[in-house]
């Protein structure tokens, strides 16, 4: 196994069935993930895309891991030309009740040497993993435009 | 969030934080490597930082590997950087870096 190239812990005010729902629900990620909407069956094989606002894709791969609410993995790469060099990386969430938290833990790993997805996915995660928390614990997301953190779609 | 702001009140430990944002994913020894500081400092440092979710730590084979955590430290941006200033910070912050890095071909 690979050495993940970044690990992201956050702890959530929330129960691991709503924080499973979170992450696999389309109408629940178009909330915090910029507008993106997570679509799969979320079963082992099958394809996992991110669909935006105006219906097209920006990300595809497919669902690796499923075991709810405990882990979830699944690989992705962006499809746009930029980044016709890189290779689908595998994302593992894992979420750990502690009390009345959720630790949340995000490793992701297996990105193409030279690749331009790491350091556009490493601004990306942070600002994701926060909108989460808030839109959880506050039923608010951060409403953090793209732009702000220089991600291209 | 005041473990987070004890935690960066320290230059060793923002020292620490860059050595992991320069290479993430390290082991002890290879933080300690080059560092005018001994092992057990580096620890404790360390165990400050995990207690305050800026560095996360996995087991990779028999290695303890450690990793830059920067979600707390978006939160505490989130928390007074109001949201139309971003796309305006982000172009500062992204005009100073231009200006100060050293000359390269881009």
């Amino acid at each position: 196994m690979s050495q993940p190239d970044f690990v992201y812990v956050t702890y959530i005010e929330t129960t691991p069935d709503k924080l499973w729902h979170a992450l696999t629900d389309g109408d629940f990620t178009e909330r915090y993930w910029f507008g993106v909407r997570l679509r799969s069956d979320w079963k082992v094989g099958s394809s996992f895309e991110m669909v935006h606002g105006d219906g097209t894709v920006s990300d595809a791969g497919k669902i690796v891991e499923v075991d709810p609410p405990r882990r979830l993995a699944y690989t992705f790469v962006n499809l746009s030309d930029t980044y016709r060099n890189d290779l689908p990386a595998l994302a593992t969430f894992e979420l750990e009740p502690h009390g009345k938290l959720v630790k949340l833990t995000l490793t992701h790993e297996g990105f193409a040497p030279g690749g331009k997805m790491l350091p556009a996915i490493s601004r990306g995660w942070p600002a994701i993993l926060s909108s989460l928390k808030s839109l959880l614990e506050t039923g608010r997301p951060l409403e953090i435009p793209r732009a702000a953190i220089k991600l291209e779609s | 969030m005041d473990e987070v702001f004890k935690a960066l009140a320290d230059a060793s430990r923002r020292l620490l934080l860059d050595r992991l944002h320069a290479r993430n994913g390290q082991t002890l020894n290879d933080l300690c490597d080059g560092l005018a500081m001994t092992r057990q400092a580096v620890t404790k440092h360390l165990a400050i930082l995990e207690a305050a979710n800026l560095v996360t730590t996995i087991r990779h084979g028999r290695e303890k590997l450690h990793y830059l955590n920067p979600v707390p430290i978006h939160q505490i941006g989130e928390r007074w950087i109001r949201k139309f200033e971003r796309g305006k910070l982000a172009a500062l912050s992204e005009l100073k870096r231009q200006l100060e890095k050293p000359d390269e071909s881009t």
